[in-house]
């Protein structure tokens, strides 16, 4: 269920690693606990995101969650789909719904992140 | 699933906006079987909730229910509950989950010599509260009642599906509905008719939104012991002229004064959605959104604030909203009701 090609964090974001550059998006798991997405909160291009650190928040109808940064960088695309349409976030959580574009700062991060199997453990283990 | 008040609570189902949208469309079903039910009944019913609740029980006639208030003696608000008369001296008082056990002993500590017996009945009943403005053309062919003679915030004593239970004209919504109290073993069968009537199921998530838009408060948000029903705007469900009852001389002493405080609506501007503990400024001064959402109806964020009582409808206010200052302006409850459409329908 959770692409094999990216890495994830703890706070269940993905990230698809390509070249010096990455895509951010949250995981099926943190669509489904946060339900219908209604705005999501995000930085500018050219904004710098810390690793650990919040970048941006998660409205849906039940509550707000925030964004943290698996890893650090330059922001260099923003997805502005989301503006008008949110609720991408729940129906093309790994596709369409991504949503910053970063330049690695210290690529050397990624490798600190749990993979798909070892994400779906964590999942497994929050759902038991 | 979460965990609320001891009980296992489904948040939503199919989503929360999908479900939202069928109450206020056409029908939803919650199982709000966690609510508490305590059944009080005696030859001096009448007299004791007079004393111990804040509405005017005496005016309430049998077969008819009422929204009340069980406050202390500093004017604090124990619960909020909804009070039905089933016969002379019989009463269903239908409590919050959370509050089931505070409720119970609260009144029990009242009693003194009233001739009165309470019984917490939570166990025998399972709740379930069909809400939307079709509930009634979808469950009067299952009910040996014709529903179109049953007005808002009546109860019966009814069999659907062919199994005895109370219904009641009421609801949590906002919208016209009916709330069905039956036992624990026809719970899940009358729960399965319901859903094969095209009833949408609907979690606690729906019941918050739709409660919100609907300008309902909600016991630990904007009601408890620290708050008393004149800052929350429910003045009106205390009857200050009735007699002495639990709590009258606090209340009158905060009517007399002016309270400090006093609960309002907002919306917010944009992409603001107000959250709960979220800081209020306005120009009278600092106050705290006590609850708040994403309005489905609305399609924007909307809360109620404790604010200064020198504030107006129609105030700039503005929310801080992870770190920012939002534009909001404080505004009329409810945000949204069909009101209008059952009253004309059952009048």
């Amino acid at each position: 269920m959770n692409p094999k090609e990216l890495k994830y964090t703890r706070e269940h974001e993905w990230i698809r690693v390509e070249g010096d550059e990455c895509t951010i998006g949250i995981t099926d798991y943190a669509q489904e606990e946060l339900g219908d997405v209604v705005f999501v909160e995000l930085p500018d291009v050219g904004a710098a995101i810390f690793s650990d650190k919040p970048f941006g928040a998660v409205e849906s109808v039940k509550a707000v969650s925030d964004l943290f940064a698996p890893v650090s960088g330059e922001v260099v695309a923003v997805n502005g789909d989301l503006d008008n349409a949110p609720e991408t976030v729940n129906t093309e959580t790994y596709g369409d719904g991504w949503m910053i574009r970063v330049k690695l700062s210290d690529p050397g991060e990624v490798d600190s992140l749990m993979d798909s199997a070892a994400y779906q453990k964590l999942v497994d283990e929050l759902r038991s | 699933m979460v965990g609320f008040a001891g009980w296992d609570m489904p948040v939503q189902y199919a989503g929360l906006i999908a479900e939202h949208e069928a109450v206020r469309s056409t029908a939803g079903v919650f199982d709000v079987s966690h609510m508490g039910e305590i059944v009080v009944s005696g030859s001096d019913a009448t007299e004791f909730l007079y004393y111990v609740l804040t509405n005017d029980v005496a005016r309430l006639r049998k077969g008819r229910s009422q929204y009340t208030l069980i406050c202390n003696e500093a004017g604090g608000v124990v619960d909020d509950a909804m009070l039905y008369r089933l016969g002379e001296t019989e009463y269903l008082l239908v409590v919050n989950a959370a509050n089931v056990e505070t409720a119970s002993e609260w009144l029990a500590g009242v009693v003194g010599d009233f001739e009165v017996e309470l019984e917490n009945r939570s166990d025998d009943y399972c709740l379930l509260a069909v809400q939307g403005p079709e509930t009634e053309a979808r469950l009067d062919p299952g009910c040996d009642l014709d529903l179109t003679g049953l007005r808002r915030t009546r109860i019966r004593e009814v069999e659907v599906f062919g199994r005895g239970v109370l219904i009641g004209r009421t609801g949590y919504t906002g919208e016209d509905g009916f709330e069905i109290f039956c036992s624990p073993e026809d719970g899940p069968a009358i729960w399965d008719e319901l859903l094969g009537l095209d009833i949408m199921p609907a979690g606690l998530g729906a019941r918050n939104t739709l409660r919100l838009e609907a300008g309902m408060a909600l016991h630990g948000n904007e009601l408890g012991v620290d708050i008393t029903p004149i800052e929350a705007g429910l003045a009106g469900v205390v009857a200050m002229e009735k007699g002495d009852f639990v709590g009258r001389e606090a209340l009158a002493a905060v009517a007399e004064s002016g309270p400090s405080r006093r609960l309002r609506g907002l919306r917010t501007s944009g992409r603001g959605i107000p959250r709960d503990h979220y800081p209020v400024k306005t120009e009278h001064g600092d106050g705290v959104v006590t609850s708040g959402t994403f309005s489905p109806t609305l399609q924007g964020g909307i809360g109620m604030a404790f604010v200064p009582p020198a504030c107006e409808i129609g105030d700039s206010v503005s929310v801080e909203i992870r770190g920012r200052e939002w534009e909001a302006t404080l505004v009329e409850m409810p945000f949204y009701s069909n009101v209008s459409r059952w009253r004309a329908k059952s009048s």
